[in-house]
């Protein structure tokens, strides 16, 4: 699965170029910097080993990938330890450590927005679902619409404009510091992208999680357990939500595994220097290297949270754990 | 409507306490929706004492399954519309708060369900399910719940309780699992079980186990048995009394002996010509009623059966101007039909009877 991934990104990243009519000239004149002769050009080629066929050059990444990489450049050697995801164009420092300098502050948003919106999402919409037709109902359904249909970089400048610049009550964009330079600026910093991005999410799941619950109360079992005598309150947490859950574990996967991969609206609107942003600057700088491992980190996230989401499916119903 | 006549018994008034073990009086069980009033169940009575079963019969959508889930309060309470009374044990239960209602559920009165696979939850052991329903109504702890649980498996026939206990309920086959259904009914002892078609998913190999289960925990029990069903077998099986049920009215109200043997309603009549039977002569046909159960929406003037009825013109047009009240034709029996009695007894004996 991950083979794959690589040989995609892999093939439209470095072989369309040169269906493209780019030549490894130019490739690695991106690389030189500005102005670049000619013997650095060549000795860069060599160097990256883009004069060889490209079959290669894939052979090389995967094996960097397992068992790192050496670039000679005359009498220096470079050695990059696995996995080795290649050497940025741009700043000739090596991807994989940027990229991990660059992930806490995606996985803290991501995971922070996430927890945020599963509380306000699925509540919301239990709620929903029990009052069916009331004012709050109706209220919550057209909130959410507007939620699901407003875009970030409206509702992110929206509120930055409202509770930074207005009210002062959090910093305005830019402002992120790692977790572990000062844990309570950091929460500060990211209290308002967490709700920003939350907002979208939590819209769509409560939306989610209304429609479930609302199947689920008509459910026989729902029945049998009021026929047993319990109070209401344990029938819908413990049956009914219990059962709504399963659906929305699966978008989760989804979204989640989506947004560690780079929250790139979210990022660039409050200024964190996430891996979204990274791939944003990566790609018009043409810094091929480092939008590949992006583009491979993103998809293993992907894939690694939809095996835990997969997993944590035979968990909740154990129906799936014989089939 | 002002029938207030129990189905059987001496009557009391409203409002006070009756002496049978559960009353029911002009039940009414009413929905509006955008397309009309509909009268499930519109003016129902009757009585049912400890240790006896009473079979309530009835084509689909008569109104049998809304009465007994408004006997337990598990009714939609934003949607429907009910009225009158229901007696449990000296408790009335239509005007009690729906938390007094909850915890009689399951302790007092329990219920079987008719698709033991839907009605139980798929993602709970059915260890897990039957200690709940114990836990809610006895303060005890998970281990001693858990012993009651593999102990009431072990009663309702179930092999290695004790580690079936732990399986979930699409481990277990159909049979199995309406006995685990069961076993959970009973976990509290209820005085009053309501079987809502309790053997219509199973095989019918497995439905005599079932009844014959039902019936034998009924007799250590001494508990109070309504048997829902629209299978004439079933009642005649398990039932001590039958009551006929038509767009939500009791149509005949009599015992086992005389519902099968001196029926009286033209309805009745019709349910026995559908049933099968083996030990007859196979060139008759069978006798299925014509037609189709009226709209609960739009109940049919007079008597709601007429536009099925083969004797209605027998009685002038009162059978469609007038509704037909339920009166006890012979001690102990009542139907709701215009013919006079004499000329019931002579259609049965000489029409109907020879046919079956």
């Amino acid at each position: 699965m991950l083979l794959l991934i690589t040989l995609v990104t892999f093939g439209i990243f470095f072989g369309l170029p040169k269906l493209a009519g780019q030549t490894t000239d130019q490739l690695a004149a991106s690389y030189v910097g500005k102005a670049p002769t000619q013997e650095a050009i060549e000795a860069t080629k060599e160097r990256l080993g883009l004069d060889k066929p490209i079959v290669v050059q894939y052979g090389n990444y995967l094996k960097g990938i397992v068992a790192g990489e050496d670039f000679k450049a005359g009498p220096v050697t470079d050695h990059c330890p696995a996995p080795c995801l290649g050497y940025s164009f741009r700043t000739s420092q090596p991807v994989l450590p940027t990229l991990m300098d660059r992930a806490p502050a995606t996985l803290g948003l991501a995971v922070g927005a996430a927890v945020v919106w599963l509380i306000a999402g699925v509540s919301t919409g239990v709620v929903s679902a029990l009052k069916r037709g009331s004012i709050w109902d109706r209220t919550a359904m057209v909130i959410a619409l507007g939620g699901v249909s407003l875009p970030i970089y409206f509702t992110g400048l929206v509120s930055l404009a409202l509770f930074s610049y207005k009210l002062g009550i959090f910093p305005g964009g830019g402002s992120y510091v790692g977790i572990t330079e000062d844990p309570v600026k950091w929460f500060e910093s990211l209290v308002l992208p967490w709700v920003t991005l939350a907002f979208l999410y939590a819209a769509m799941y409560a939306r989610l999680t209304r429609a479930g619950m609302l199947e689920t109360m008509n459910e026989d079992y729902i029945r049998t357990a009021r026929a047993k005598g319990l109070p209401e309150k344990t029938v819908i947490t413990r049956h009914a939500l219990r059962a709504s859950l399963t659906p929305i574990l699966t978008v989760f996967g989804l979204d989640f595994g989506l947004l560690i991969g780079g929250a790139v609206l979210t990022e660039n609107t409050f200024s964190i220097q996430g891996l979204g942003q990274l791939a944003i600057s990566s790609i018009g700088t043409g810094d091929l290297p480092m939008v590949l491992g992006v583009t491979t980190l993103a998809a293993a996230f992907i894939v690694v949270i939809n095996l835990i989401v997969d997993l944590l499916y035979a968990v909740i119903d154990p129906r799936v754990r014989l089939g | 409507m002002t029938d207030t006549t129990p189905a059987a018994g001496p009557a009391t008034g409203a409002g006070e306490a009756p002496t049978a073990f559960l009353e029911v009086r002009d039940l009414k069980i009413h929905f509006p929706t955008d397309d009309g009033l509909v009268k499930s169940v519109d003016g129902l009575s009757f009585q049912l004492e400890k240790g006896r079963t009473l079979g309530i019969v009835g084509e689909s959508g008569s109104g049998k399954s809304v009465t007994s889930l408004g006997v337990l309060g598990l009714h939609n309470r934003h949607n429907a519309n009910v009225s009158g009374e229901i007696w449990l044990d000296g408790q009335e239960l239509v005007g009690a708060s729906p938390g007094d209602v909850r915890r009689l559920r399951g302790r007092k009165m329990a219920m079987i369900f008719q698709d033991p696979l839907s009605s139980m939850h798929p993602f709970y052991t059915v260890g897990a399910q039957i200690i709940e329903a114990y836990r809610v109504h006895n303060d005890v702890s998970k281990q001693v719940a858990r012993k009651h649980a593999i102990d009431m498996l072990g009663r309702v026939g179930i092999p290695k309780p004790d580690k079936r206990v732990d399986d979930y309920p699409h481990q277990f086959s159909g049979g199995m699992r309406q006995r685990a259904m069961i076993a959970m009914a009973l976990s509290c002892d209820p005085e009053l079980l309501i079987a809502d078609e309790p053997t219509t998913a199973l095989d019918v190999t497995v439905q005599a186990q079932i009844l014959d289960l039902i019936r034998d925990l009924q007799e250590e029990f001494n508990s109070a048995v309504i048997m829902i069903t629209h299978d004439l077998g079933v009642v005649a099986e398990l039932s001590d009394d039958i009551l006929v049920m038509y767009a939500g009215r009791c149509a005949e109200y009599a015992s086992v002996e005389d519902a099968f043997h001196k029926p009286l309603h033209p309805y009745t009549w019709g349910l026995l010509g559908s049933m099968p039977r083996l030990d007859r002569e196979r060139t008759e046909r069978l006798m299925p009623i014509k037609g189709t159960p009226p709209s609960l929406i739009n109940v049919p003037q007079g008597c709601a059966f007429n536009p099925r009825c083969a004797y209605k013109d027998l009685n002038g047009d009162k059978s469609t101007t007038v509704r037909p009240e339920l009166v006890e034709a012979v001690p102990g029996h009542k139907v709701a039909c215009h013919l006079p009695l004499e000329k019931k007894q002579e259609i049965w004996e000489s029409e109907i009877r020879p046919k079956l």
